[in-house]
């Protein structure tokens, strides 16, 4: 039952070939069994869960059954889910038990969706390979000893482990495309403002957006089309009505009038070779598919990663500062004074990469500082917005590698921050720009997934799920798994 | 970066930085600054400052009343709470 997509458990469910508690308790056994060691999951609400699924089964047999009535997921630790602990990955919140749910995790219920648990990240988003969670890394499923990925690490190796069919994600710089580029699974970053930010723990909040988990395009429409709409709690969230992305995953017979831009900067020094073969293979799917390949310039693409660590710092030491120890949290023991309440709470609740970042963007920040950093990354910034617009002239999409390396040992990188933030240069431009960006599977190199990275038009979401289900009715890379976990 | 820096860092940041950890921490706030000084060689002359993705106009609601928030739900999470309010250490002697 575990090897079926969220598709099929939907159509299982529909026809009464199983229940929703059969299917729960199924992918709760084998979370007990594999999380121990893979540690997707900082939480798991098994008896909750339970719950949720008799009561999704009542719904379907009075005739109530919502579009996921019944389709366990998990939730990365960043939403809000009222009564259950949501940690962001940090000990800061390892006591925190939300009254609330965000708007992306309350839409899945609406929709009959039921949580298994909360999956393990990188602290407050920070990081790419799930190493700076307060929780322990999370294990590559296709190689133990490799990382998983990040932010989104949790959430990747439980959908390519099949502890889950899907899963929510949020995506700052890459935290969706590139866990799921490196755990062979399809990960979707809608446009900026697609999906409400309401109750999702705040990183940097103009470039944060939350997308989902799965194993196929086809999948990805189905929780995306649940989650996305304006919501009145974040007036970021677009007043854009949201299409039938699963209705019109089969719109196009082919790709025949598709443009594909591939820009001749993503191919250049740091791609590992056997991933540029691999993309450079699916790509020739695509023109066999009938799209033409264009090539473009985004000439600007080597600033986005300068930007950000100017942008993203700046925007989390300004989020950050409401963990006070005052509030909600962790609270040092015995302050005292009210300086040594905020100091000690903060420093002894933050990781390592949380206060770099912070000291980062309160630098940026800083008297005398503010124009020639933050002024300039916000400049730099516009000018990779404005290379997207001149590309999306000649191309509908633009495809590329997600990552420019497959997944790396665990603890490899985590020494060297700057070396971990360059794995995220082909992914963070997207998120300066605000497009939405798709990572799928599209082979393997050194035995390990690789990542190919679509992007597309603000709002566009519809075009990238097209092409990608059109690549996955062609290919079955999305179908491989683990061999381990696919038994 | 010297320690001097450092510490009005932490201190603007309200973290505390042991004499330890210092170097170290140093060195890396350093081989992050030079990773994003390589913005400086960017041409941005008359380039309009991004703040934001989207152009959205701040949306309206209808002014129709809403549930309150529930204070008592809300400072359940809280450290430490009397009567409603926040308790934190004495600010005035």
């Amino acid at each position: 039952m575990h090897n079926l997509t969220l598709t099929q458990s939907i159509a299982g469910l529909r026809n009464g070939q199983f229940s929703s508690r059969e299917l729960s308790e199924a992918l709760l056994a084998r979370i007990a069994e594999h999380n121990p060691s893979l540690n997707a999951f900082i939480t798991v609400t098994a008896e909750r869960a339970l719950a949720s699924a008799d009561h999704a089964d009542q719904q379907r047999v009075a005739g109530n059954a919502g579009p996921l009535c019944g389709v366990p997921i998990a939730h990365k630790d960043i939403f809000c889910t009222r009564d259950v602990r949501t940690s962001a990955g940090s000990k800061m919140l390892d006591n925190f038990v939300p009254p609330y749910s965000a708007t992306a995790v309350e839409r899945l219920e609406q929709a009959g969706a039921i949580s298994l648990g909360k999956a393990n990240m990188d602290e407050f988003a920070m990081g790419s390979s799930n190493e700076t969670s307060y929780y322990g890394a999370v294990q590559n499923p296709w190689a133990r000893d490799s990382v998983a990925g990040g932010s989104s690490g949790g959430s990747a190796a439980a959908v390519a482990a099949r502890l889950v069919a899907g899963a929510t994600a949020t995506d700052t710089g890459g935290s969706i495309r590139q866990p799921a580029a490196l755990c062979g699974i399809t990960g979707l970053k809608p446009t900026y403002g697609r999906i409400s930010r309401w109750g999702m723990i705040a990183y940097a909040s103009s470039l944060d957006q939350a997308g989902p988990m799965a194993r196929s395009a086809e999948d990805c429409a189905l929780l995306l089309r649940e989650m996305a709409g304006h919501d009145q709690l974040d007036s970021t969230s677009a007043e854009i009505a949201v299409p039938d992305y699963c209705g019109e995953l089969n719109q196009r017979k082919d790709l025949s009038d598709l443009k594909i831009g591939v820009p001749s900067q993503y191919f250049g020094a740091g791609l590992d070779d056997g991933v540029a073969t691999a993309v450079r293979e699916a790509l020739a799917v695509y023109e066999s598919l009938g799209a033409t390949l264009v090539e473009i310039e985004l000439p600007n693409s080597a600033l986005a990663i300068p930007a950000y660590y100017v942008i993203a710092p700046a925007e989390a030491s300004a989020n950050l500062s409401r963990f006070d120890g005052v509030r909600y949290g962790y609270r040092c023991a015995d302050p005292k004074d009210l300086e040594d309440l905020y100091r000690r709470s903060r420093s002894e609740g933050f990781g390592d990469e949380v206060k770099r970042r912070i000291m980062i963007g309160s630098y940026a920040l800083s008297a005398g500082y503010y124009d020639a950093y933050y002024r300039k990354a916000q400049q730099v910034r516009q000018l990779i917005k404005q290379d997207y617009d001149a590309a999306f002239n000649q191309c509908d999409l633009i495809a590329g590698p997600t990552t420019p390396n497959t997944a790396w040992a665990i603890g490899e990188k985590s020494s060297d921050p700057v070396s971990m933030y360059l794995e995220d240069i082909y992914t963070i431009a997207t998120n300066l720009a605000g497009l939405p960006g798709l990572s799928l599977p599209c082979g393997f190199a050194q035995g390990k997934p690789v990542g190919l990275q679509l992007t597309g038009r603000h709002f566009d979401e519809s075009t990238l799920l097209q092409a990608a289900h059109h690549y996955q009715l062609n290919s079955d890379w999305h179908q491989r798994g683990p061999e381990e976990f696919c038994q | 970066m010297d320690i001097e820096q450092l510490q009005k860092l932490a201190t603007l940041s309200r973290l505390n930085i042991t004499p330890e950890q210092s170097p170290a921490l140093a060195e890396e706030l350093d081989n992050v600054l030079r990773l994003v000084d390589q913005l400086q060689a960017a041409k941005t002359d008359g380039i309009e400052p991004m703040a934001h993705p989207l152009q959205i106009d701040q949306p309206l609601r209808r002014d129709t009343a809403a549930q309150p928030a529930d204070r008592s739900a809300l400072q359940n999470i809280a450290p430490a709470t009397e009567a409603g309010l926040y308790l934190v250490p004495k600010v005035i002697d």
